[in-house]
């Protein structure tokens, strides 16, 4: 089996359109949630959201691109460029024929859904622009990649809501674990922050109106996000013998489902996914310094996510941080595991956690150290990063330090 | 604008060119425009004279409507906006 390496990063989303501008709000705190700026938003009762803004697609792409790339597609290049860029890969010859694509996303073109329902239904038009398939379906963003940087290996979307990005990067490891493939471009990506996307989760009644506050005693409720998050996936050895910078190992990973309800999370099921990627990746429970948690702000993920981490890793729960970024990028459904693969990374080469911010009250249900409201320096080894879907579909990801 | 000059607009914005360069004789091909170019420029046409053109891209030849040329497109669609706007 081969070890598999990230040797490229690359993000959008409402703290920064690249990784330096998110690493910085990461160590600051800050927060990407505000007054969401859309269509019709009188018409909605959750008015707020972490979107990107200042995205200007002018000089990014075309006419003829934009004709074709939904905001999730012009997120997922913005990123993707950043991560190949970084990683000094160009694709030929065999490396091309080899290396692929696989996203992770839930809604697909929902910006494109929602503008041509519109026209549709509310405009009483009856034509609508003869690309909207294209756009929309879910695997566009992986093509447009595939296509932009000549990656003729496997490449697909994978869906599993918000697991979408871990359970994609999951197909890359193996991939590159196994020899199938010496580089795979991975992550995720996703736009629901449209006037349906939004009013969708609205009728869940899961949503907060005013702050994202994981952990805290008083949180009500998830706040939705945006972006991308792309990352190289790439065997040690390629990258050794090119001379590439090694941002983090892949150490292992884990999936479980719950096989149990379709919205309520599982402690045993996402125990399970964290002690498989522990067990992947041949860790121990006190190796590991920091969590990335799925962390939503939700009062059913936190307490059950805490209780998992609990079980777990038993004493040594009390000796590792774990904090939910979450509270700054909002939560990005399909694209939210990528963007926080992130935060770990900068645990392990900066030694900076990132904190979970908007944390307010002490929940006995949630008594680990949250990392709350302000970012720490810690050295750590080894980190987690937990996703926990609707579905109860779980993907839990091990980055070690190179 | 008469519908030739409108027609010629949209085919040039298509193939990224200016107006002056697209000519009676041109055919798509010439011009650079693909099958997804066509399909869009048809959906801009329709747009623009709210007519509604019988092309289906399975079987272009097989349409009653021809794309051999820009001269043969302008003709098409003239007769459409005179079928469908009387």
């Amino acid at each position: 089996m081969k070890r598999v390496v990230i040797t490229g990063a690359g993000t959008i989303n409402a703290l920064g359109h690249n990784v330096a501008d998110t690493l910085d709000a990461f160590r600051e705190g800050r927060c990407g949630i505000g007054p969401l700026d859309m269509q019709d938003v009188d018409r909605l009762a959750v008015k707020i959201g972490a979107q990107v803004r200042g995205f200007e697609t002018e000089g990014l792409f075309n006419r003829q691109q934009m004709s074709l790339y939904d905001r999730f597609t012009q997120f997922t290049l913005v990123a993707a460029r950043e991560a190949i860029a970084q990683s000094g890969l160009e694709f030929h010859g065999d490396l091309s024929a080899k290396s692929g694509v696989v996203l992770g996303n839930s809604g697909g073109g929902m910006t494109t859904l929602d503008a041509n329902y519109r026209t549709v239904y509310e405009d009483g038009k009856n034509r609508v622009h003869p690309f909207v398939v294209p756009k929309l379906m879910n695997n566009a963003a992986a093509s447009h990649v595939s296509m932009e940087f000549n990656l003729k290996g496997p490449s697909f979307t994978v869906a599993s809501a918000c697991a979408s990005s871990n359970h994609a990067m999951a197909q890359a490891f193996q991939m590159v674990k196994s020899g199938m493939a010496p580089v795979m471009i991975t992550g995720g990506s996703e736009s629901m922050l449209c006037f349906g996307g939004v009013k969708a989760w609205e009728g869940l009644r899961v949503m907060s109106k005013d702050a994202c506050r994981p952990f805290s005693a008083n949180r009500n409720g998830m706040v939705q996000g945006e972006g991308a998050g792309i990352f190289v996936f790439e065997e040690y050895d390629h990258a050794r013998a090119r001379g590439a910078e090694i941002l983090a190992e892949v150490a292992g990973f884990a999936m479980s489902s719950d096989a149990a309800d379709i919205v309520m999370p599982s402690k045993q099921g996402a125990s399970r996914a964290i002690a498989g990627a522990l067990a992947d990746a041949k860790l121990n429970p006190s190796d590991v310094g920091y969590i990335n948690a799925h962390g939503t702000g939700t009062a059913a993920n936190d307490k059950t996510e805490c209780a998992a981490v609990a079980d777990v890793f038993g004493a040594h729960a009390d000796n590792l941080m774990i904090s939910s970024t979450k509270s700054m990028h909002g939560h990005l459904i399909g694209g939210t595991g990528a963007v926080e693969l992130l935060a770990g990374i900068m645990a392990l080469r900066e030694g900076v956690i990132a904190p979970t911010i908007g944390y307010e009250e002490h929940d006995p249900e949630c008594a680990l150290d949250v990392v709350p409201n302000e970012a720490r320096d810690a050295k750590v080894d080894a980190v987690l990063s937990n996703a926990f879907a609707f579905g109860g579909l779980n993907a839990v990801i091990a980055l070690r330090k190179v | 604008m008469s519908i030739k000059d409108q027609v010629i607009g949209i085919i040039a914005e298509q193939a990224v060119l200016e107006p002056s360069d697209v000519t009676l004789e041109s055919t798509l091909e010439d011009l650079g425009i693909d099958s997804l170019g066509l399909v869009e420029s048809i959906f801009a046409i329709e747009e623009a004279f709210d007519i509604s053109v019988p092309f289906n891209a399975n079987e272009p030849q097989q349409s009653d409507f021809d794309i051999s040329s820009v001269a043969s497109i302008i003709a098409g669609i003239e007769k459409l906006v005179a079928e469908q706007k009387s």
